[in-house]
């Protein structure tokens, strides 16, 4: 993936590395940050994206590498120096002071004068609507007003680039979907860079220009939710991404009138259509992932593979069923009102280019 | 309709278990908890009583023997006595100027010793440097070391400074000797607060003094009560480095309440001696009736996470 790296990029990470003694939890990372972009690091916990984002932030010293922020080489500058702002999970506010006081700590540090002190704060309230807390402490905000303040307190910064790291894991289910709306329009509004950790793909899929999934210090696949959702370039990330997750079918390739198919035991599905038709050599040990929206349920005496209802899961807006194929536990989404008791009969079908297939060693998609 | 009328007939009669679990006043437990306390409370307290009483009587009382029975004449003679014409050795002033001379030596060593601690901890916890553990190791040594092994070469060493013998040598001696458990305590209230709140104000931009005064500082008042608790009970009661490094004029209220009790010429005054004993008991205690609720929570926030 090469891109222009001085016109248009925000934030640029060169071959970056960090180690705590023998543990490497940063390996020869590169990233490319463009200009306005949302870029969420995705990952599950110990996976090295906080630490990333606290690296960027200039708040943990790299072990090699280069950060790189506006063109500016940054790696050994303080944080304050950087033009980030940066959002904590756990709010950070300084419980002593007021709102305001909060809002304002920063720029009385930097020697702001007090006439612009007032303008900035008066434009972040008004923009997260916080204006009537000004005057509180926070212990008398709820969670979610002080989240607030804290993105204000980076807002008022006013910097290039915005730091998230894990902002709404403390809230609950409700108040996370609305300060999810409010970030991804306070991003449109601003126009700014954002870099946003979360270990929900939720979040993930619906707050990002391109989300960079990552396991142990490494990134695993860089592109746009849409493109890692249905071409996860790995097991890893195919397994990662997608909630209710992606059935995975171990198996051969195998040939059946010059066209592809996927065998597992008495299983065999058909492979005309998927993306990349000639890769898949007869004979390769491989693994088939399939979403569970990407498998249909016929009715009896259609054609397709035969399978019993083991679970029916409803989820309101749809349900999960899950079934056995070929002796083969997989899951299947299908329209709420539809109920299927354990133990019926049906039959299914599979939509072959939505699939994808993985290398059974290396674990890469085919 | 039925049902709701079902439901609260049941209520009204009471003959399964219904609502909160009633309580007994004399439960066993209970009679065992309030016993084992009561007894603890009166053997500590015994001895406190008797000192109060044997201090309100008069000689000719005391020789009575009744330790227990409460003056029969309230007198306040020993009281004076014992504050401002008890005799140390050669001066007969009470022991007014050890209390003085221990204010002196208490105030700034409590203040020198927490200022240091403080920032000590705070640097341990939070700016963290390449070796500060192996520092903080070395430093926690110090507080298992027993005192009499370092005190000849500390003598040695104040004499050298020129500070033997004086209120300001004592002062350090005791500054130094509170730094391992105050760094220690402090360290540790630093590293249970928030580390994103360090992290904040870094990105706001401020350095290792400002975090420390306008961050932390704020935060920190429990903390700063236990070691004040600390610092005044254990300076205050010290007798070793107050009788070694301060000097005959400077020695502090203990020494002089030992060379009162301890004097060998004339009658042995119970009641002053006990008067004496009480006044010089007094600052502790004072101190930790007033402060004690800051105590226990500081305690509760600082010492649990290390």
């Amino acid at each position: 993936m090469k891109m222009d790296t001085n016109v248009g990029t925000s934030v640029s990470i060169r071959d970056l590395s960090l180690s705590f003694g023998s543990v490497n939890v940063l390996r020869k990372l590169d990233l490319e940050i463009r200009d306005g972009e949302f870029l969420v690091l995705l990952g599950p916990s110990g996976c090295g994206k906080s630490t990333l984002l606290n690296c960027i932030a200039g708040l943990l010293d790299v072990s090699e590498g280069q950060i790189i922020i506006k063109g500016r080489n940054v790696t050994w500058e303080e944080p304050k120096d950087r033009g980030i702002g940066m959002v904590f999970q756990s709010y950070a506010l300084y419980p002593q002071m007021t709102v305001e006081k909060n809002l304002s700590f920063g720029l009385r540090v930097a020697g702001v004068p007090k006439e612009e002190i007032k303008k900035r704060i008066a434009r972040a309230a008004e923009i997260l609507q916080i204006e009537p807390l000004l005057q509180r402490k926070p212990s008398a905000l709820s969670g979610g007003q002080r989240q607030r303040v804290a993105i204000g307190r980076a807002l008022v910064r006013d910097v290039d680039v915005f730091l998230f790291d894990e902002p709404l894991s403390n809230l609950d289910a409700k108040l996370r979907s609305e300060l999810r709306v409010e970030i991804k329009r306070l991003h449109q509004k601003l126009g700014n860079t954002m870099i946003y950790v979360t270990h929900d793909q939720i979040e993930a899929l619906t707050l990002a220009d391109r989300i960079a999934v990552m396991k142990g210090g490494v990134v695993q696949q860089l592109d746009d939710p849409m493109t890692i959702y249905n071409k996860p370039r790995n097991r890893f990330v195919a397994g990662f991404i997608g909630s209710p997750s992606m059935n995975f079918i171990s198996g051969t390739l195998a040939e059946k009138a010059g066209k592809p198919v996927f065998r597992a035991d008495d299983l065999e599905v058909a492979l005309h259509g998927y993306e990349a038709d000639e890769a898949l050599a007869p004979g390769r040990e491989v693994v088939l992932g399939l979403r569970p929206e990407h498998i249909r349920i016929g009715g009896e005496g259609s054609d397709g593979h035969e399978a019993i209802v083991d679970l029916d899961e409803p989820m309101g807006a749809d349900s999960l069923v899950w079934l056995k194929v070929a002796g083969k536990p997989l899951s299947v989404r299908v329209e709420s009102g539809k109920r299927y008791r354990p133990g019926e009969k049906v039959k299914v079908h599979f939509n072959a280019p939505m699939a994808s297939v993985f290398d059974a060693k290396s674990e890469e998609r085919v | 309709m039925a049902e709701a009328t079902a439901i609260q007939t049941r209520s009204h009669a009471h003959t399964e278990p219904w609502g909160a679990k009633p309580k007994r006043m004399f439960a066993p437990s209970t009679i065992m908890v309030y016993g084992v306390l009561i007894v603890a409370a009166l053997y500590y307290l015994l001895p406190l009583y008797v000192m109060v009483m044997t201090s309100l009587k008069g000689m000719p009382e005391i020789r009575l023997g009744n330790i227990f029975a409460p003056p029969v004449e309230v007198t306040f003679e020993p009281w004076v006595k014992a504050w401002s014409q008890a005799c140390t050795g050669l001066y007969c002033e009470g022991i007014r100027t050890g209390f003085w001379n221990s204010v002196k030596i208490t105030f700034p060593s409590v203040i020198a010793s927490i200022l240091i601690a403080s920032v000590n901890g705070y640097a341990l916890s939070n700016w963290k440097f390449r070796g500060s553990e192996v520092f903080f190791t070395i430093l926690l040594f110090g507080a298992f070391i027993p005192y009499q092994v370092m005190l000849y070469p500390l003598v040695i060493i104040t004499r050298e400074l020129g500070i033997f013998g004086t209120l300001t040598g004592v002062v350090v001696i005791h500054t130094i000797f509170g730094m391992p458990i105050l760094t220690l305590l402090f360290r540790n209230y630093f590293a249970s607060l928030p580390p994103e709140l360090f992290k904040a104000a870094r990105v706001d931009g401020a350095g290792f003094w400002r975090i420390f005064f306008q961050i932390m500082l704020p935060m920190s008042l429990p903390i700063f009560v236990v070691a004040i608790i600390l610092q005044v009970t254990g300076i205050w009661n010290d007798f070793l480095f107050g009788v070694i490094f301060a000097g005959t004029p400077n020695f502090p209220m203990t020494v002089q309440l030992n060379n009162i009790v301890n004097s060998v010429q004339g009658v042995k005054e119970y009641n002053v001696n006990m008067a004496a004993t009480i006044l010089t008991g007094a600052v502790p205690l004072l101190i930790y009736f007033l402060s004690g609720r800051y105590f226990v929570r500081g305690i509760a926030a600082g010492a649990v996470k290390g």
